[in-house]
């Protein structure tokens, strides 16, 4: 840390916050069917807070808030002026604002999710506003879209590809998916799921992973052995 | 001019602006603005009021002048709570990035008195900050009034990106004189109704 102090709320290093996991892709994918899976799963052994930012209503917040999957007040809705990709890459003013309205409200909190507004496969997070990120795509938009790659297929620290129970109707070679998306992902994992009928267990052993990881690092990071008064552990 | 006030005004300053219309997503909606015209005489009457305001309050507040008392006065020149909220979210977002941008004592003690100040104070004291003058900071206030707007008919219309430049380039900024007190009634029953439509892609 030099003499700047670059955020007061929270240390540069990421001390003292929840890890923050953004979740893109295409409209319709399952990010919303997604964030409310992980929600469900890891709301018993962490403690969470969801930002959407749907494009033209408060469709997903609403979704969520009526699914039950955690408390209406922890889910926040950021809108984002026709530009759904700004609001999590240009200008994530809006979207911290909303993370760290959470953490106030709430916290101390282990987990933050921001869900973005459907885009197109260029759309990624800037790493001003996540810690991690998760891009969903579906198999109905067909089986060639990981081989066509574009920065949320290649570079998002999971991928998810939804649906598979629609595979057989569409005509989509999961195998084929798997192999192109491993080919442009230089090893980083991929995931098949079914959210709608099976749920996200395997995503949600993932993100397990990096909160763990994460509170790892930034409580016991790189000054083993000193004190950490202000830290707050994961219960998980 | 300072290099910090080209920064300032520049619309991919990541403080959140681009979320917001100024009223302008509702004025396409209700069918006030549709074409080129109908976009100059909205834009020119809201740097009259709206945009002559801000550019007062950030003028003054860039001169020096207590921040907690020039807030409460355009508090009170705020008829529309929407208003008043997207005036003080935008000027939250703006402070927390000029902090980082440009840390200063001035910066912390404007925070520390007013988390969420009104978005003309938070760029007047950003102004000084970078050392801009009071008219520089009000030009910039008023700049700022029409832009925004004027990019989401862009996006909204589908409006030829260089006519609506030419359209901004025409206009005559205001120049900051005290502290008017200029209201626009349409624009705050615009900002309120936007407010409570169910469906929008603008935060105002
Ligand atoms: N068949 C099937 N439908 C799904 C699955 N996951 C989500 N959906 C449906 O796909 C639609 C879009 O999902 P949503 O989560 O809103 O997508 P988002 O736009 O990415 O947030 C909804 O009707 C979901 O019920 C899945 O695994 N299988
Ligand atoms: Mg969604």
């Amino acid at each position: 840390m030099g003499a700047v102090h670059d955020d007061v709320h929270h240390a540069p290093d990421g001390r003292g916050r929840a890890l923050r996991l953004g979740i893109g892709g295409p409209v319709g994918s399952g990010k919303t069917a997604l964030t409310a899976a992980l929600c469900r799963a890891l709301g018993g052994s962490l403690r969470l807070g969801v930002v959407t930012n749907d494009i033209y209503t408060t469709e997903d917040a609403d979704f969520l808030r009526r699914a039950g999957v955690l408390d209406p007040e922890r889910i926040l809705a950021v809108e984002t002026g026709c530009c759904p990709h700004t609001a999590i890459r240009d200008d994530i003013a809006a979207n911290v604002d909303a993370v760290e309205t959470l953490e106030e409200r709430f916290g101390p909190l282990d987990l933050v999710i921001v869900e973005s507004g459907g885009d197109n496969l260029t759309a990624t997070f800037s790493r001003g506003l996540v810690d991690r990120q998760i891009f969903v795509l579906d198999v109905s938009g067909g089986d060639k879209v990981p081989r066509k790659g574009g920065p949320g297929v290649t570079s998002a620290d999971l991928l998810v590809v939804n649906k598979t129970d629609l595979a057989p109707m569409v005509g989509a070679d999961l195998g084929v998916m798997d192999r192109d998306a491993a080919a442009v992902r230089q090893g980083k994992p991929v995931l098949f799921t079914s959210v709608r009928t099976e749920g996200a267990a395997e995503v949600a052993a993932w993100v397990t992973e990096q909160v763990h990881e994460w509170s790892h690092e930034h409580e016991h990071g790189h000054d083993h052995g000193h004190g950490h008064d202000h830290g707050h552990p994961v219960h998980a | 001019m300072t290099p910090g006030l080209l920064l300032l005004t520049d619309s991919r300053l990541p403080a959140g602006s681009h979320a917001h219309s100024g009223g302008m997503e509702q004025a396409v909606k209700e069918g006030l603005v549709h074409d080129l015209a109908s976009l100059e005489s909205f834009l020119a009457g809201r740097l009259r009021t709206a945009g002559a305001v801000a550019a007062g309050f950030a003028s003054q507040a860039c001169a020096g002048h207590d921040p907690v008392e020039l807030d409460a006065e355009l508090d009170a020149r705020t008829a529309s709570p929407a208003q008043r909220e997207a005036a003080r979210t935008q000027g939250r977002l703006l402070l927390r990035v000029a902090r980082r941008i440009w840390p200063s004592p001035a910066l912390e003690e404007l925070a520390g008195r007013l988390p969420s100040p009104h978005h003309p104070i938070a760029l007047g004291v950003t102004a000084a900050v970078v050392g801009a003058t009071p008219r520089e900071a009000g030009a910039a206030a008023a700049y700022h009034a029409v832009t925004g707007p004027a990019t989401a008919a862009v996006r909204l219309l589908g409006l030829d990106p260089v006519a609506v430049h030419r359209v901004l380039a025409t206009l005559d900024l205001p120049s900051p004189d005290g502290l008017p007190a200029a209201s626009a009634p349409l624009l705050d029953l615009l900002a309120e109704r936007h407010r409570r439509s169910p469906v929008r892609l603008f935060v105002s």
